[in-house]
C-alpha cells in the first residue's frame, strides 16, 4: 500500500491526539507522585509546582510509621501469593479433566460451574460472612484466602479453552505409556499452557492485590489489614490534617509492585487481556 | 459404568475389562481433578446465595433468630426513598459507560493505523486499569479538592472557578463518571483494538476499489466487526457498574451530599455492616442478583445468536 499526503496528514493528526490523550491518562499518575515529594505548604502552593522546589523524601520514610503499611504489605502478599498459588493448582487441574478426561455428567458440572459468574459478590457476602464468623474466621486473613485455594471458575474457562488446541494423542501415547494422570498433567500439559497459566495468575494476583470489598468486610484490627485497606485508612484519617504528600506517597508504594509486574510482562498480559477479555 | 459397556461392547472380552478398568480409573482422576472447584462453588457461592434468598424473608439481623416474616422486606423496599436514590445512583452513573466506549473505539481505529509508538501508548492507556482502586479513588479525591485539586487548577487555566466537586449533588456524579471512564479506557480501548486488528484488510481494499468513502467502511464493516466487542463490553460494564462500591466508600464515605452518590450495594453494605439489618440488605442483594443474573442471560442468549464469536 502506498501512503498519500493525505493519508500521511491523517496519521500525523492521529498521532497528536493520542499523545493528548496519554497525557491525560498520565497526569493524575504524575501528580500523585509530585504531590508525594512535596512538603505540606507547596501542596497548596498556586500556580501548581509539578517539580517541587522543595524536593522531601521524607514522606517515604515516615509513611512506615504513619500506619501499618508494612504489615498491610505482607498481608496482601500472604493473601494474593497462597491463593494464586494453590489456587492455579486446583484451576489447572480441573482445567485439564474438564478439556481432556472423560467422565460422567462433566458438561452438566461445567455449566453448574460458569453459573457462579452470574452470581455477584454482593449477592452472597451477607451469609458468606455470617458463616464465616460462625467459624471466627472474621479479623482473620482466612476468608479471603481459603474461597480462592478451591479455584477460579474465569481461570478453568480459559484454560479449558486453551488446552483444546492440544491434540489427545499426545495424552493417549502417554496413557499407553503408563503415565499416571498426575503425571500426564505435570510432565505434558503444564509444560505446554505454561504461559496461558503464567498470564492467568498474573492477572489473578493483581487483582486480588487490588480487591477492596471482601478485606474491608473482614479485617478490623490494622495489624491484620491489607495493603488497599491500610491506604484506604491513611486517606481517612490524614486528610484531615491536609497531609496529602504522606497520603499521596503510601498511594504511590501501593500502587509500584504491580505496575513493576505490569510493565515487566506487559507484552503477554496484553495479549492474555486480549484473548480473554479479563481484567484481572 | 453403563456408557463404557457401551462404547466396548465389540473386542474380546479380557480387552473390554481392561479398557473398562483403565475408564474407571479416569473417571475416578477426573472426578478427583474437579472436586476443589465443585465443593468451592457449592461451599462459598451456591449454599450462600441460597441462604441470602432465605435470609431476605427474615428479620435477620446477623446475632439472634431469625424469623420468618414473609414479603415484608421487599414490601418496604418500595416504600424506601434511600432505595430509590441508590438505584438511581447506580443507573445514572452507568451513562459513562456509552461515553467510554466510544471514546475507547476511537482511540482503537487510531491506534491501528501505522503510526509510531503504538506499544508506548498501549502501556500509557492500560495503567489506569492495573492500578487499584482505592489507591485510585484517593488520588482523585484529591484531585476534585475544591481548592488545591488538580481539576479545578486545570480549569483555572481557562479562567474556569470549578466547584468543590465532591461535595454537590450537581458535580459528584459527573465527577465519578469522568473518573470511571479514565478508568476503563485502556481495556475497552485494548479489546477494541484486538477485534479490529482481526479485520482482514481485504474487505476494506475491496470496499476501496467499489469507491466506498472512509466513513461507510465504517459503518458496513468496522461496526458490525466490532459489534460482538462492543456487546461483550457493554455487559460487562452493566455487571460491573451495577456493583459500584470502592470508588464511593472512599471517596463520598458517607454518601455523598444528601445521598446522592450512595450506590446499591453501598446502601447494601450500609444496612449489613452498619445497621445489622441483615435481612433486609438480603432482599436487596438478591434483587441486584437477579439484575445480573438477567443481564448475563439476555448475553448468553444473544451469543448464540451472534455470528461472530469472541474466541
Amino acid at each position: 500500500m502506498v501512503y498519500s499526503k493525505q493519508q500521511k496528514m491523517t496519521n500525523a493528526i492521529i498521532f497528536i491526539i493520542l499523545c493528548i490523550g496519554a497525557v491525560f491518562m498520565i497526569l493524575p499518575l504524575l501528580w500523585m507522585i509530585s504531590t508525594s515529594f512535596k512538603n505540606r505548604e507547596a501542596v497548596f502552593a498556586l500556580p501548581p509546582e509539578w517539580i517541587p522546589k522543595d524536593f522531601q523524601f521524607a514522606k517515604y520514610v515516615e509513611i512506615w510509621t504513619a500506619g501499618p503499611l508494612m504489615s498491610g504489605i505482607i498481608n496482601s502478599l500472604i493473601v494474593a501469593i497462597t491463593v494464586t498459588v494453590i489456587g492455579t493448582l486446583t484451576s489447572s487441574l480441573a482445567a485439564f479433566a474438564f478439556a481432556k478426561m472423560r467422565f460422567p455428567m462433566k458438561n452438566q458440572i461445567f455449566l453448574l460451574l460458569l453459573s457462579s459468574m452470574m452470581i455477584p459478590y454482593p449477592a452472597v457476602m451477607i451469609s458468606q460472612f455470617i458463616m464465616f464468623s460462625g467459624w471466627e474466621w472474621v479479623d482473620t486473613l482466612l476468608p479471603l484466602i481459603v474461597p480462592g485455594l478451591f479455584g477460579n471458575v474465569v481461570m478453568i474457562f480459559f484454560l479449558r479453552q486453551y488446552l483444546y488446541s492440544i491434540p489427545n494423542a499426545i495424552i493417549e501415547a502417554a496413557k499407553i505409556d503408563g503415565t499416571s494422570y498426575f503425571g500426564i498433567y505435570a510432565r505434558i500439559i503444564v509444560p505446554l499452557i505454561k504461559p496461558a497459566i503464567a498470564a492467568q495468575l498474573i492477572l489473578w494476583f493483581m487483582g486480588i492485590w487490588n480487591d477492596y470489598l471482601p478485606p474491608i468486610l473482614y479485617l478490623n484490627s490494622p495489624e491484620i489489614q491489607t495493603l488497599q485497606l491500610v491506604i484506604a485508612n491513611f486517606n481517612a484519617s490524614y486528610a484531615i490534617q491536609s497531609d496529602y504528600p504522606l497520603i499521596m506517597a503510601a498511594s504511590v508504594v501501593s500502587l509500584l509492585p504491580i505496575l513493576i509486574i505490569f510493565l515487566i510482562f506487559q507484552r503477554q498480559i496484553i495479549e492474555s487481556v486480549a484473548i480473554s477479555g479479563v481484567k484481572g | 459404568m453403563k456408557a463404557t459397556s457401551d462404547i466396548y461392547q465389540e473386542g474380546n472380552a479380557s480387552m473390554v475389562k481392561k479398557r473398562s478398568n483403565l475408564y474407571r480409573k479416569e473417571k475416578i482422576y477426573g472426578f478427583l481433578f474437579i472436586l476443589p472447584p465443585v465443593i468451592g462453588f457449592l461451599l462459598f457461592t451456591l449454599y450462600p446465595a441460597l441462604y441470602s434468598v432465605y435470609g431476605s424473608f427474615t428479620d435477620w439481623n446477623g446475632l439472634g433468630q431469625m424469623n420468618f416474616i414473609g414479603l415484608d422486606n421487599y414490601k418496604t423496599l418500595f416504600t424506601d426513598n434511600f432505595f430509590y436514590t441508590s438505584m438511581y445512583n447506580t443507573f445514572f452513573l452507568m451513562i459513562g459507560i456509552p461515553i467510554g466506549l466510544l471514546l475507547s473505539l476511537l482511540l482503537a481505529l487510531g491506534l491501528n493505523r501505522k503510526i509510531p509508538g503504538t506499544t508506548a501508548f498501549r502501556v500509557i492507556y492500560y495503567v489506569p486499569v492495573i492500578s487499584s482502586l482505592a489507591a485510585i479513588s484517593i488520588l482523585w479525591q484529591w484531585a476534585y479538592n475544591g481548592d488545591y485539586g488538580l481539576v479545578n487548577q486545570f480549569l483555572g487555566l481557562f479562567g474556569i472557578k470549578g466547584p468543590n466537586w465532591l461535595a454537590n449533588t450537581a458535580t459528584v456524579k459527573p465527577a465519578i463518571i469522568l473518573m470511571t471512564i479514565w478508568k476503563g479506557l485502556g481495556f475497552s480501548m485494548l479489546l477494541y483494538l484486538a477485534a479490529l486488528q482481526s479485520v482482514s484488510r481485504t474487505y476494506y481494499e475491496a470496499a476501496e476499489l467499489d469507491g466506498a468513502s472512509g466513513f461507510s467502511m465504517f459503518r458496513h464493516i468496522t461496526w458490525p466487526m466490532v459489534k460482538p466487542v462492543t456487546f461483550f463490553l457493554v455487559v460487562t460494564n452493566i455487571i460491573g457498574g451495577s456493583q459500584i462500591f470502592t470508588e464511593i466508600n472512599i471517596m463520598t464515605p458517607t454518601g455523598g451530599p444528601e445521598y446522592s452518590s450512595a450506590t446499591v450495594v453501598f446502601y447494601i453494605w450500609q444496612k449489613a455492616f452498619e445497621n445489622l439489618q441483615m435481612g433486609y440488605a438480603s432482599a436487596m442483594a438478591v434483587i441486584l442478583g437477579l439484575f445480573i443474573f438477567i443481564v448475563t442471560l439476555i448475553q448468553f442468549k444473544m451469543n448464540e445468536r451472534s455470528s461472530f464469536d469472541m474466541d
